[in-house]
């Protein structure tokens, strides 16, 4: 838990910086601590406190906290403080929210992280019980936000004596036993009030008191309300004046609460408001700093009527604002408003405005441009170009900008390049010049996979940083991949997969290239790969360095620590502990998770209460095949939100569009999807088709025992979960959804197939064409999704209509995202069910190739990749479950009810064994 | 916090005061070192009174002979108290102005680990007993020395506001709450004992330390009276953090509510590894800074090798730069090294007090 040391933040300095022998006075400013020291001196001017991670604040976070996404939540105090956060507030008022734990369980949390730990924590609560809560978690010097008047001078006592002893500083909100005070002399009252108690009564330093004299809204239509903010700057300007040493603060974004909705007049109030009252003496704020604009850039028509608003200069400036306001109503702020203005500065700084804001309409012109001016074609490239994208790479590493935005940049970029590719090669024809690169990595999807969304991406950004990629595609066997790295001369070579067997699939390259004698770093990602994984079946087996890449925004640091002789060593020196480390542990992993034996697993079966259930016949047994079924049906089903994490938005649709962070590229995301979905629809760039099939069934021990219309029988084989559960809770096998086969009752079992994938690679090759990684990665995953919506559309039918054991189901989109209906329809080599080659069995049940065009590889992966199979089960107490880690005693069984070898049934199950197989 | 309660014994508290504004005061060494060379075994450390497998002295029985009691310093104070008061007589006699009780293991959560926690009040009470006794002593003979009783708050064997869990960064096998029931009932045993000032040290959690002060705050009220509270925290190793990731100035903010005597940092370095971050308390502490570093680092053998002549050279260097108020040794130290810091800091002024400024505009 020792966190890296890390230069001490410059806060402290006009502290530190006095020798003793001159130091005759130590300044009295406000000293709070994280894992640093955070002084307050007179010129930071304001401090800014960090707002995102406050329920009351952000309904993203909020939502975070209820459903125990603690993980993400923790995110967000990261990104505050990567954002310059000086403090963060952390407030979990709410009413289904056990405040009390939430408080320190999140306070915790983010003390083992070095990162966020290192700043002040503002414990945020109306609860004292929450307060204290949170104090006793803190080893800093916080602030408590807030103690007052409201209930009497004796609890304000007992508040403020506890602070003190729990070592934090106080914010006072001025708020006495008869209200909250609005007026500047009810607000000079009781601030000078409390700050006597507080420096007489409890000997409460001065310097840590920060009031908050309330900001209320203005503009609100209510005259009496006018004033509210010439209140407010009034009393700080009073109140810094008269009470030595104390700070003032508040929530800037009340005042502009009246013009909610209307981005730009209400960025426009607070930044006039700040300019007023900070001018007064306000030096600190709960405020969204990154979104302020800046007083001087404002519109001067806009700043004087704001002004006249927020000053209360006239008596119509509401009605005045209100007017004006319509002009910027639905705009995003005035950044935009000035969209050609870029277009006259000189041509490098084009390109580099061009690059950041991903805009690749004068590409080619700019480029030509930049060309004449230079000596040689590749100046341009070496010059402006990576200029350009080095600001790109900069900002996407600070968290600035996000991945579509880059991607977009590369669009930029790789139409530049590919327009000075010829008199770049007629350039080297004459003078055998090279331009020089990063680095070179060769990239590929292993055997047997199918998915490249992901690993395209991070292609994207590493030619963003100047890196050589030389990308395989798809299904690329382990020879090919290593033969392109000895004739490409590669520094790196990529892995990516998504289904489970790729897993295999890496060990076996890694083996390879050891066996071969390669040096060269080995990278491993996709969605199914994990750090553990590659630190227990992929990095022993490859001597020379092996780097799990968690998402393409870890891709760069990655590539370059490892291309770098001065970073290298340093580097895979910390990997190779940390994998060393996993494997220790993995080694002596504790009796917690002992597994129960088969026999045992089995005793506790889900119970289907088969006395009493009838199960239902399906209205179309058999087969039913839909052939090109219409897309404008599932555009409405789309579940977004995994939408915007394939573009690594972190976020739930559609909070994510409002999101104080991602929010503005998220909603231009969104605006590109829905334009390229009607393109979709209108023009018919995908076709969709889906096979579906009933079969009567029957549960034998953990197989079920289909019977095809021929007579003939075939088996599905199922795994059974051997967690050791207490009484009252089975371990799950899918087959225990399907009556016995001695109950006397007949069951029946579904399966399908659905892609919405067919034509694809048409306008892949299109967009190829016109180096459109943006669009084509953009038409992938929403093929993707189309599929998604498609399983999930076919399901409802088939529970209302095909099979049509819920005929009166009614649920809305959102329920059904939810999975609030009856039944359910795992996929082979999901958790529930993680053989993939059961895949075999429902394909030849369904005839799918032949039905729906999906084929499949030779791991069991579905090409298209837009695509989604499995199971129907219509047990009303069926539901999903993850299958976890099985023995090798039912490894054994299922080998011989499967018929493989155990070798074999180990390959297939690798990730799911307890044990490491010989 | 409580710093409108009267001194518990003013005249002591002024004595030290005057002490301290006038010379650089020395703290005493290491105990277990010391302790070391008796080489008792098992059967010292029960001595007579746990002799039989159980306490003689209390209706406890349930540590019997499977529980082994060597290792637990902190219980010579009840089974060879002659031993611990030779020990300190040994500082005494080397120059030492204050002397740490025997007591640094002598809460309910480190005894727990014996399966003594019904002992900690005693252990503190006796342990503070012993140092009186000591100094008195001390303090008869040399009169124009006072000697003086720091009761020693160790920082327990658990950690508050640190993870024992890699997997589990927000578990905590040790509360806020836990831990202030734990410091109060220490506290009020080395007040009981006569303790002159308390002091929370060797601290590597400041969680673990704020939850003391708050203790010491609580067993204040408690009494209506208080006494100086000195601090000392550990730089764990050369990025200049504690364990719980703090910087020597954040460590500082944490902790000065408690309008502490001094502020200081101990163990784990050796007095050259300790001089920038004894310095950085020296910037910015409004309060006495201490340092009682070990004898160096130590070797492959896990021993201190630093003589006394080379600390006391390091030490005297952080005095005549006007650093420190006061100066002691931790691990590996023996009275030989307190002599020569003793000799090494005399007449040398102390770090001179900053002016804070004034609380009126």
């Amino acid at each position: 838990m020792k966190p890296p040391a890390r230069h001490s933040r410059e806060n402290g300095n006009d502290v530190k910086r006095r020798k003793h022998e001159n130091m005759t006075e130590l300044p009295r400013h406000t000293r709070l601590s994280g894992l640093e020291p955070f002084v307050i001196t007179p010129d930071l001017l304001f401090v800014n406190v960090g707002e995102r991670t406050n329920v009351t604040g952000s309904a993203a976070f909020k939502k975070l906290i209820k459903e125990d996404r603690y993980d993400e939540a923790v995110e967000v105090a990261r990104q505050q403080v990567e954002n310059g956060a000086q403090i963060i507030d952390v407030n979990m008022d709410e009413g289904l929210i056990d405040s009390e734990m939430a408080m320190a369980k999140f306070l915790n949390l983010i003390a083992a992280e070095p990162d966020i730990a290192r700043v002040p924590v503002m414990v945020d609560s109306s609860k004292w019980t929450v307060i204290e809560s949170g104090l006793r978690c803190l080893q800093g010097k916080g602030v408590v936000n807030s103690i007052s008047l409201k209930e009497g001078e004796e609890i304000f006592l007992e508040h403020a004596r506890k602070v003190l002893a729990y070592g934090a500083a106080v914010v006072v909100m001025a708020f006495d036993e008869t209200g909250q005070a609005d007026t500047k002399a009810r607000k000079v009252e009781i601030c000078a009030r409390a700050y006597k108690i507080l420096t007489e009564q409890v000997g409460f330093p001065p310097e840590d008191i920060i009031f908050d004299p309330n900001i209320f809204a203005i503009a609100t239509g209510i005259e009496e309300h006018n004033n509210y903010a010439v209140d407010f700057i009034e009393a700080t300007r009073e109140i810094k004046a008269t009470l030595p040493h104390c700070h003032v603060s508040g929530g800037v974004s009340n005042v502009s609460f009246s013009f909610r909705g209307n981005e730009t007049v209400r960025g426009a109030i607070h930044s006039v408001f700040l300019y007023h009252a900070i001018k007064a003496g306000m030096d600190m704020g709960i405020v969204n700093a990154g979104a302020l604009p800046i007083y001087d850039d404002l519109d001067a028509e806009l700043r004087e009527r704001v002004e006249d608003v927020v000053l209360n200069r006239r008596a119509d400036a509401t009605e005045r604002l209100l007017e004006l306001s319509e002009k910027y109503k639905g705009k995003k702020g005035a950044a935009e408003v000035e969209t050609q203005a870029w277009r006259d500065l000189p041509v490098r700084e084009r390109l580099s405005h061009a690059l950041v804001h991903g805009i690749d309409a004068y590409a080619e012109v700019d480029t030509e441009e930049a060309r004449l001016l230079s000596t040689r074609p590749l100046d341009v490239i070496e010059g402006p170009l990576m200029d350009g994208m080095n600001v790109v790479g900069d900002l996407f590493g600070a968290g600035k900008m996000f991945l579509p935005q880059v991607v977009k940049s590369a669009r930029v970029m790789k139409k530049a390049v590919a327009y000075l590719l010829p008199f770049i090669e007629a350039e080297k024809a004459r003078t055998g010049d090279v331009g020089k690169s990063n680095g070179k990595i060769i990239m590929a999807t292993v055997k047997g996979d199918v998915h490249d969304i992901g690993k395209n991406i991070v292609g994207v950004v590493l030619r963003c940083n100047n890196f050589d990629v030389v990308d395989l595609g798809v299904m690329v066997p382990a020879q090919k991949i290593l033969d392109a790295a000895k004739a490409e001369n590669a520094d790196m070579i990529g892995l990516s997969g998504l289904i489970t067997p790729s897993l295999e699939e890496m060990s076996h390259v890694a083996k390879e290239m050891q066996r071969q004698n390669f040096h060269v770093p080995l990278l491993i990602g996709g969605a199914t790969t994990s750090r553990a994984h590659t630190a227990l079946k992929i990095e022993p087996h490859y001597k020379s360095p092996t780097v799990w890449v968690k998402d393409a925004s870890r891709a760069v640091g990655v590539a370059q620590s490892l291309i770098s002789k001065d970073l290298v060593n340093e580097f895979m020196a910390k990997i190779r502990a940390e994998y060393a480390d996993i494997r220790e542990r993995h080694k002596d992993r504790g009796p917690a998770k002992r597994l129960v034996s088969l026999e045992h697993a089995r005793g506790q079966a889900f119970d289907g209460k088969w006395e009493t259930y009838t199960p239902s016949m399906p209205n179309r047994p058999g087969i039913t095949v839909l052939d090109d079924y219409p897309l404008a049906e599932l555009v409405e089903r789309i579940d977004w939100s995994p939408f915007f994490n394939t573009w690594e938005l972190a976020g739930h649709y559609p909070q994510i569009l409002d999101d104080a962070i991602v929010g503005k590229q998220a909603r231009e995301l969104f605006d590109d999807a829905q334009k390229m979905l009607r393109k979709i629809v209108a023009e018919k760039w995908l076709k969709a088709s889906a096979v579906i099939g009933f079969w009567p069934a029957a549960r034998v021990g953990d197989d079920v025992e289909l019977t095809l219309e021929s007579g003939k029988k075939t088996t599905l084989h199922f795994l059974r979960q051997q967690a050791d559960k207490p009484p009252g809770r089975p371990d799950f096998c899918l087959a225990d959804f399907v009556t016995p086969k001695d109950s006397g009752k007949q069951d029946w079992v579904g399966g399908f197939a659905v892609t919405s994938g067919i034509g694809i690679e048409d306008k892949l090759e299109e967009f190829g064409k016109s180096y459109d990684d943006y669009s084509s990665i953009l038409l992938k995953a929403l093929a993707d999704r189309l599929a998604e919506a498609f399983a999930e559309r076919l399901h409802e039918r088939v529970r209302k209509e095909f099979w049509g054991y819920a005929a009166d189901e009614t649920l809305a989109n959102d329920e059904l995202i939810a999975e609030k209906y009856r039944g359910v329809r795992p996929a082979p080599g999901y958790p529930a069910c993680p053989d993939h080659t059961e895949k075999g069995t429902l394909f030849a049940l369904l005839d799918a190739t032949r039905n729906t065009g999906i084929e499949l590889t030779e791991s069991f992966a579905m090409y298209p990749t837009a695509a989604v199979s499995g199971w129907y089960f219509s047990h009303p107490d069926s539901q999903y479950f993850v299958l976890g880690r099985v023995t090798k005693e039912q490894v054994e069984d299922y080998a011989k009810r499967k018929g493989w070898t155990l070798a074999e049934a180990e390959r297939w199950l690798a990730p799911n064994l307890d044990y490491d197989p010989e | 916090m409580n710093n409108n309660l009267p001194w518990l014994n003013p005249e002591r508290t002024q004595l030290l005061l005057d002490a301290l504004a006038k010379r650089i005061l020395v703290i005493d060494g290491a105990m277990g070192t010391m302790l070391q060379s008796y080489k008792l075994e098992e059967d010292g450390y029960r001595g007579q009174r746990f002799a039989e497998g159980k306490d003689a002295h209390g209706q406890h029985e349930h540590h019997g002979p499977g529980c082994d009691l060597k290792g637990n310093n902190d219980l010579l104070s009840l089974t060879q108290p002659e031993i611990i008061k030779a020990v300190h007589m040994a500082y005494l006699d080397a120059g030492a102005d204050l002397i740490e009780t025997n007591t640094f293991n002598s809460t309910t959560i480190s005894q727990a680990d014996y399966h003594l926690e019904h002992l900690a009040y005693e252990l503190n009470r006796e342990g503070a007993r012993l140092a009186r006794e000591c100094c008195d002593a001390a303090e008869a003979k040399t009169p124009d020395q006072p000697r003086f009783v720091i009761g020693v708050l160790g920082p327990t064997s658990r950690t508050a506001s640190i993870s024992p869990d890699v997997n589990n960064p927000g578990f905590r096998n040790v509360t806020f709450e836990e831990l202030d029931t734990a410091y109060r009932d220490a506290t009020r045993g080395l007040l009981d004992g006569g303790a002159d000032v308390v002091m929370v040290e060797t601290i590597f959690d400041t969680l673990n330390a704020k939850a003391a002060l708050y203790a010491i705050g609580q067993e204040f009220a408690r009494r209506g009276a208080r006494v100086p509270i000195m601090i000392s925290g550990t730089i764990t190793d050369m990025s200049g953090r504690t364990l719980s990731g703090q910087t020597a100035e954040a460590f500082y903010y944490s902790l000065r509510h408690s309008q502490p005597l001094s502020i200081g940092l101990n163990c784990a370095l050796g007095a050259s590894e300790l001089r920038a971050y004894v310095d950085a308390l020296a910037q910015v502490s409004e309060c006495y800074v201490s340092t009682h570093p070990n004898a160096g680092l130590p070797n492959a053998f896990a021993e201190y090798d630093e003589t006394p002549e080379q600390m006391a050279a390091t030490v005297g260097e952080f005095a005549t730069s006007g650093l420190v108020n006061l100066v002691g040794g931790c691990c590996g130290t023996s009275p030989a090294h307190i002599r020569a810091i003793a000799q090494a800091v005399r007449g040398v002024a102390p770090r001179a007090l900053p002016k804070v400024e004034s609380q009126a505009a």
